[in-house]
């Protein structure tokens, strides 16, 4: 392989990259600037690029909906699921990463497969399970489902990362007379620390945009921002300003978090690939 | 201090045997050194003893206790490893304090306890400096201090200098002897380097494919080795091997007749051989002597000298190389004839089988 890659192929490379990028990016681009029109100029065509912004819509949002509600829901629900999730799968991850048996592979890939299994499959079990041990309309519930949904990719993300760490230093604990327990907790997660700091951020981002399950489980006490913006699509006709300005006041902090954090989770979802 | 014994040691992964029953006594304050060919099980063993790996059947035995079932951690040993394995989020200090604080020792006693290992492996100026920002011979020091402070009943080592270059490895293993005698603590060190064996060993433990092929010490091994696979691995340059036919022998010796025809009176005895065996004569390199003119001659064809040292490298009628270590100073140049002197007392007959026959003396230093 080449190690110099010449310059047309890199500046057509980098052209490639922007342009999906941007054309990744238009979307929300358009969203926010929708936000800032009044509901008239959201839907006049041609689109106009150049108006008089004006905040109307997000009063009027405001104004209709209790977003803190929202947005506090969503806070617990993925932060709960996010911890539960780390807290089953470091144990899990650890298990299979250095004590690994003739199984492990298939499990992992097996754990793997239940997340191409479309969710509407099992709506119906998932939703009865939920009504009949009271967690219908609960963040407890949600954060229970959204926490099993991810678990599957989030064990996956710590057994690469574990795979990392030399077994030695860990057998050195051992030798030094650490339990497994004072092994895992003292010696490989301050060692592992920045693969699990990745792993949670995905898990909070992944756990944030799911919309599936809250606009299914949920009605009104736990419903979070995505049920949110979901209340402002249809009922009176389409309000673009509106919806747009709720959709931008529900992935905002994310998206800020998001990108605040982008080093961190570049580095920890290549960790495995670039060696 | 401590003795440990190996009883029928075997471990089998999934179907395949690994270490084949190896039993073993070791004394108290010794130097153990497990030495083999890469592969042939050395570290499997070490880690068995250290309870890293489950032991499949045998019993493991430390002061006189069963053990196969007592935690790493309780067994009372200490281990080194190839890769040093420092904790990469711990500077020095902390590598060391990490077991005794896990052991309940106090403060005070820890901090005495380090300071005092720190001084004797010359590691005070590191004390506060992560791993990352050592050399490789500063790593191995920590790895070894941080054995040394928790006062193991047994120091284990596998291959702790073979990632240290040449120069640094010949001063470490000085060092490691040293505090070998100062500590007097049993080592079991695993190594493929036979040097390394040679000069740090009380007792050698040469192993080939998960069995013990000999157990003794380093001149024992050198003079009297049990088998070709020993005589082959220990000593270097290595052994010249070629063969003969048995004549016959007695208590006082056997004879065999060489390719040329000569005969040599070798002092082993030769328990039921039948004359007319092909066997294989043995002799190193340092026990064979150039003359300018006689039997078993052939011609020069590499020179190696290292200074105080020259290998002469001899191809015989017969096509085999005989390499001949001689002095510094030695005039023979390549091309020319030379006949070899093959002292009887010196050579090493071994039966088809592999076995070495018996000498028929001991040498003095391996009694
Ligand atoms: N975890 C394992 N699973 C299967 N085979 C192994 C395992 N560890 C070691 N082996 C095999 O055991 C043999 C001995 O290995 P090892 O003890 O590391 O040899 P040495 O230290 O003498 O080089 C090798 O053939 C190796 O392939
Ligand atoms: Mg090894």
């Amino acid at each position: 392989m080449a190690l110099k890659t010449k310059t047309s192929t890199r500046i057509g490379v980098t052209i490639l990259a922007w342009g999906i990028a941007l054309w990744l990016f238009f979307p929300i681009f358009w969203m926010i600037l929708t936000s800032f029109k009044s509901d008239v100029q959201a839907i006049s065509s041609p689109p106009k690029l150049v108006f008089m912004p004006t905040l109307s819509s997000y009063a009027e949002v405001f104004e209709r909906a209790s977003y803190w509600h929202f947005a506090l829901n969503t806070m617990i629900v993925s932060v709960g699921a996010t911890a539960i999730a780390i807290a089953l799968a470091v144990p899990a991850a650890y298990s299979m990463a250095f004590m690994p048996s003739k199984r492990t592979r298939s499990t992992l890939l097996w754990m793997l497969s239940t997340r191409m299994l479309p969710p509407v499959g099992v709506l119906v079990p998932i939703y009865l399970l939920a009504r009949n041990t009271h967690l219908l309309d609960t963040c407890t519930g949600l954060a229970i489902v959204d926490m099993l949904t991810n678990l599957p990719i989030i064990v996956w993300m710590l057994y690469t990362f574990f795979r990392e760490v030399p077994a030695p230093i860990l057998e050195a604990g051992r030798m030094d007379g650490a339990t497994r327990w004072q092994e895992m907790t003292m010696v490989l997660l301050p060692l592992a620390l920045p693969g699990i700091a990745s792993t949670a951020l995905l898990s909070l981002i992944l756990c944030w945009n799911e919309a599936f399950w809250s606009l299914n489980l949920t009605s009104s006490n736990a419903a979070p921002l995505t049920a949110f913006i979901a209340s402002f699509s249809s009922p009176e006709g389409l309000f673009f300003g509106k919806l747009s300005a709720a959709s931008t006041l529900a992935v905002a902090p994310i998206l800020i978090f998001g990108w605040i954090s982008q080093k961190q989770l570049v580095r920890g979802l290549t960790f495995g690939a670039v060696k | 201090m401590a003795t440990v014994e190996l009883k029928n040691l075997r471990k089998t992964y999934l179907t395949e045997e690994i270490i084949k029953g190896i039993s073993l006594s070791i004394e108290e304050r010794e130097f153990v050194v497990f030495v083999g060919p890469s592969g042939c099980g050395k570290s499997t063993l070490l880690r068995m003893i250290a309870g890293l790996e489950d032991i499949t059947s045998g019993d493991l035995l430390i002061d006189g206790q069963r053990v196969n079932d007592v935690e790493p951690g309780k067994r009372g040993l200490a281990m080194v490893f190839q890769s040093y394995a420092l904790y990469p989020h711990m500077d020095v200090y902390k590598n060391m304090e990490f077991g005794l604080k896990l052991a309940g020792m106090p403060e005070a006693e820890r901090r005495a306890k380090i300071e005092h290992v720190a001084r004797t492996l010359q590691l005070e100026p590191y004390l506060h400096h992560k791993p990352g920002q050592l050399s490789g011979g500063q790593r191995q020091r920590v790895a070894i201090g941080r054995a040394i402070v928790r006062n193991p009943k047994v120091f284990l080592f596998d291959e702790p200098l073979s990632n240290l270059d040449a120069a640094l490895r010949g001063q470490m293993r000085v060092e490691l002897s040293a505090l070998h005698r100062k500590l007097g603590a049993t080592t079991i060190y695993v190594t493929h380097d036979q040097v390394e064996a040679m000069t740090m060993a009380d007792k050698i433990v040469v192993l080939q494919k998960g069995v013990v092929e000999q157990i003794g010490s380093p001149l024992e091994l050198y003079h009297h080795p049990r088998n070709l696979f020993v005589a082959r691995f220990i000593g270097s340059p290595p052994m010249n091997f070629f063969s003969a036919i048995f004549q016959g022998g007695d208590a006082a010796g056997s004879s065999v007749q060489l390719r040329d025809g000569s005969t040599l009176h070798v002092p082993v005895t030769s328990p039921g051989l039948l004359p007319g065996t092909k066997v294989t004569v043995g002799i190193r390199p340092e026990h064979v002597e150039l003359a300018s003119s006689g039997p078993n001659s052939g011609v020069v064809e590499v020179i190696e000298r290292l200074g105080a040292i020259t290998l002469v490298h001899v191809r015989m009628p017969d096509g085999e190389i005989i390499v001949v270590q001689t002095d510094g100073a030695v005039l023979t140049d390549v091309e020319t004839r030379v006949s070899l002197t093959l002292p009887p007392r010196n050579c090493h007959l071994f039966a088809p089988d592999g076995l070495a026959f018996e000498a028929c003396h001991r040498h003095p230093l391996a009694a």
